[in-house]
Formats: structure tokens, C-alpha cells, sequence
């Protein structure tokens, strides 16, 4: 059965090796392709999984979709620990090393634009969620009430609380994304994500991604740290260091403005 | 070149990642490049849909249901056999109902016109 090429990421040369017998999709070991003075980093998949009819199918599967997703990031976050890559979109495939020099050669000037505006810089995720509501809100509730319109009271006044803790988190939400944005040299809003996916309690409400120094990192991760405790029923999470993902798919110049 | 400047500890990453987490990054994000296998992801319309859902809004997610996502047939294979066994088990009650009033009603009228 034939291989095709599936390309990772581009970077340039590494300072440092990269892990050995590093897995990339499928357990195929990722490799270095140079060229031009970039390098592609890539790995042989095989056809029947990837040529365009087999991975439209593959695709659709989520088994098969989360496993290819773990690994194309395992290599991206392998790289991310020697250097600063620019990261491609899941399954970027070529027949050959010849279609993968040929990219390059073709996008050689946008990648040098990337990669120096990336360059020592890292992801960091920030999400907010709001816990469920807390369990002594919810006791009068419990309590069975004594007639209907007691009991329209306490449905009423229980949407009132639930509406007043979202504001809250959505104010708390917004002043950390000014204050983190502020300390980031770039930051994107996501979309929340869904709670059965992320396998997360609570409602996402911020789904943010920071664009940081790796010198400054850790000054970054202090100031989220220090914001877990200011609210009590929200939660802060940190996840990242990330490749800049959130940061490579557009053109770098006049990029200011955030998408939601 | 110089190494690579240390980290801080990486956190939620590793094997536990967060699934929501890199699908968003590797399916969203990151650079796009037309390779010789032209897969347009936005194409995937089973997938983009879904997954274009999962993170639009929460309330919309609310709506569908919390546990939507793990019985979809069409995100999951798990949920397919699911539905296979589900449909298989269906489909054999069924005929086991349709052979019980074939052999009692039916059957006996049938029997009642043969036998003149």
C-alpha cells in the first residue's frame, strides 16, 4: 500500500533535535523535510485512510477524528518544545516530498511573515466557566411548596438568581479578557465550547487564546493564577502552553481586530 | 541558536487533554494549506455542522440536550452500533409480534377458508 505525505507544521531549522521516535498520525514516526531554509514536518500515512474519499469518511468519525487530532497536536506540541512552528490545518496531505517542497517553495514568503511574528511566542487558553448553581441556592426549591403561586414565586425568584450570576460571570469574564488581553501581545475570542465535549461542569462563558512570550509566560500564568479566587461559583482554567494555532491561520498584517 | 527558554509547567495538556480543546484548535485554527488531497473541512458537512454547533452557543447546546453528542450515529461509532443493536432488537420484536398474530388470527382464518 502507498504513502502519502501529511505535513504538521513549518518551522525553521531546529536549535535543538526533536524528540526521538516521535509518533506521528497513524504511529508513523514524524520526520523533517528541509527546503528553502524552512522545514516541513511530516509523515507517511497510508492511502486507503487518507486519499480524499477514505478520509471524508474518517473524518465523519469521531473516534477516528479524535485519535488523528491527538496526534497531529502530540507533534505540533513535541515541536512547540524546540522551537516556534507555524501549525497546519488536521490532515494536510500531499502524495509526495516533491508536492510538500513545492508548497513551500510557493508559500515560502508567507511562512517567514509567520514565523517572525510568532517567533518565542506561545498559546495559553483561558476559559471561564460558571459552576452550577450553588446547593444552598437551591434548597428552598427542594423544599415542596405549599400552593401554586408559592410555587411560581420560587421558580420566579430562582431564574432571577440564575440571571444576576450571569451578569456577574459575564462582567467577570470581560475584565479578565481586557486584563489578560492587555498583558498578551495578541488574543482571540472562541466561541464557548460544549460541556459534553470538553467533559467540563458548568457553563463555558470566555473561550479565549493569548498570544504570549515564552519569557513572559510565566508572569502570564501568575496573573490568571491570581484571578481563580476573585469570584466565588466561576471557575478559571489555564490550558498551554499551546503552538500559536489561534494566531496562524490569518495574514499577520492589521490583524488587531478579534473574531467571536 | 539558542535552547528553547523554559516553560512553566504545562497545564491540562498530555494525554487528558480536552478533547473540545484540540479539535477546536486543529480543526479551526492553524494555517491552511490546499494539499494534493483536497479535503475542504468546511466540507465535511456531518462534521462541521456538529461541531460548528457544539461550540456556537451554549444555550443552543442546552437545548439539544446534554447527552446529544454521544448518541449522534454520525459522531460517534460507538453510538452507531448503539443504534444498529437498537434497531436490530426493534425489528426482531417486531417480527416476533407479526408471527404471533400470523399464527393465531390470521392463522386460523386462513386455515378456516382452506379448509372447505
Amino acid at each position: 500500500m502507498s504513502g502519502l505525505r501529511y505535513v504538521y507544521a513549518v518551522s525553521r531549522p531546529l536549535g535543538a533535535p526533536l524528540q526521538a521516535e516521535l509518533a506521528g498520525v497513524g504511529g508513523a514516526p514524524a520526520a523533517l523535510l528541509h527546503h528553502h531554509g524552512l522545514v516541513a514536518v511530516v509523515s507517511t500515512v497510508p492511502e486507503h485512510d487518507f486519499a480524499e474519499g477514505a478520509l471524508r469518511g474518517n473524518l465523519e468519525d469521531l473516534d477516528w477524528l479524535a485519535a488523528t487530532a491527538r496526534a497531529h497536536q502530540g507533534v505540533i506540541d513535541a515541536l512547540t518544545c524546540v522551537t516556534t512552528p507555524v501549525p497546519l490545518r488536521l490532515a494536510t496531505v500531499f502524495r509526495d516530498d516533491s508536492g510538500v517542497r513545492a508548497m513551500i517553495e510557493a508559500r515560502e514568503d508567507d511562512f517567514r511573515r509567520l514565523l517572525d511574528r510568532l517567533d518565542g511566542r506561545v498559546e495559553w487558553g483561558v476559559k471561564v466557566y460558571l459552576d452550577r448553581e450553588p446547593a444552598e441556592a437551591a434548597a428552598p426549591v427542594a423544599a415542596r411548596p405549599a400552593s401554586g403561586r408559592d410555587y411560581l414565586r420560587g421558580r420566579r425568584e430562582s431564574a432571577h438568581r440564575g440571571e444576576e450570576r450571569w451578569h456577574t460571570a459575564e462582567t467577570f469574564a470581560t475584565v479578565l479578557h481586557d486584563r489578560l488581553a492587555h498583558f498578551a501581545e495578541d488574543a482571540r475570542l472562541h466561541p464557548p465550547q460544549n460541556a459534553r465535549l470538553s467533559g467540563e461542569s458548568g457553563r463555558n462563558v470566555l473561550n479565549a487564546a493569548y498570544l504570549v512570550g515564552r519569557s513572559q509566560s510565566e508572569a502570564f500564568v501568575e496573573l490568571v493564577d491570581r484571578s481563580k479566587d476573585e469570584t466565588p461559583g466561576l471557575r478559571v482554567e489555564l490550558t498551554g502552553p499551546w503552538a500559536a494555532y489561534s494566531f496562524a491561520g490569518e495574514a499577520p498584517a492589521g490583524s488587531a481586530g478579534e473574531e467571536r | 541558536m539558542t535552547t528553547a527558554p523554559r516553560f512553566p509547567e504545562p497545564y491540562g495538556q498530555g494525554s487528558g487533554a480536552n478533547l473540545a480543546d484540540i479539535l477546536e484548535r486543529v480543526l479551526d485554527k492553524g494555517i491552511v494549506i490546499a494539499g494534493d488531497i483536497r479535503i475542504n473541512l468546511l466540507d465535511i458537512e456531518l462534521l462541521t455542522i456538529k461541531l460548528r454547533l457544539i461550540v456556537a452557543s451554549v444555550d443552543k447546546a442546552k437545548e439539544m440536550g446534554i447527552d446529544w453528542w454521544e448518541t449522534d450515529p454520525a459522531l460517534s461509532s460507538g453510538a452507531r452500533r448503539d443504534q444498529l443493536v437498537r434497531e436490530n432488537t426493534e425489528l426482531r420484536e417486531r417480527l416476533a409480534r407479526l408471527e404471533e398474530l400470523q399464527g393465531l388470527e390470521p392463522g386460523r382464518s386462513r386455515s378456516r377458508k382452506e379448509v372447505p
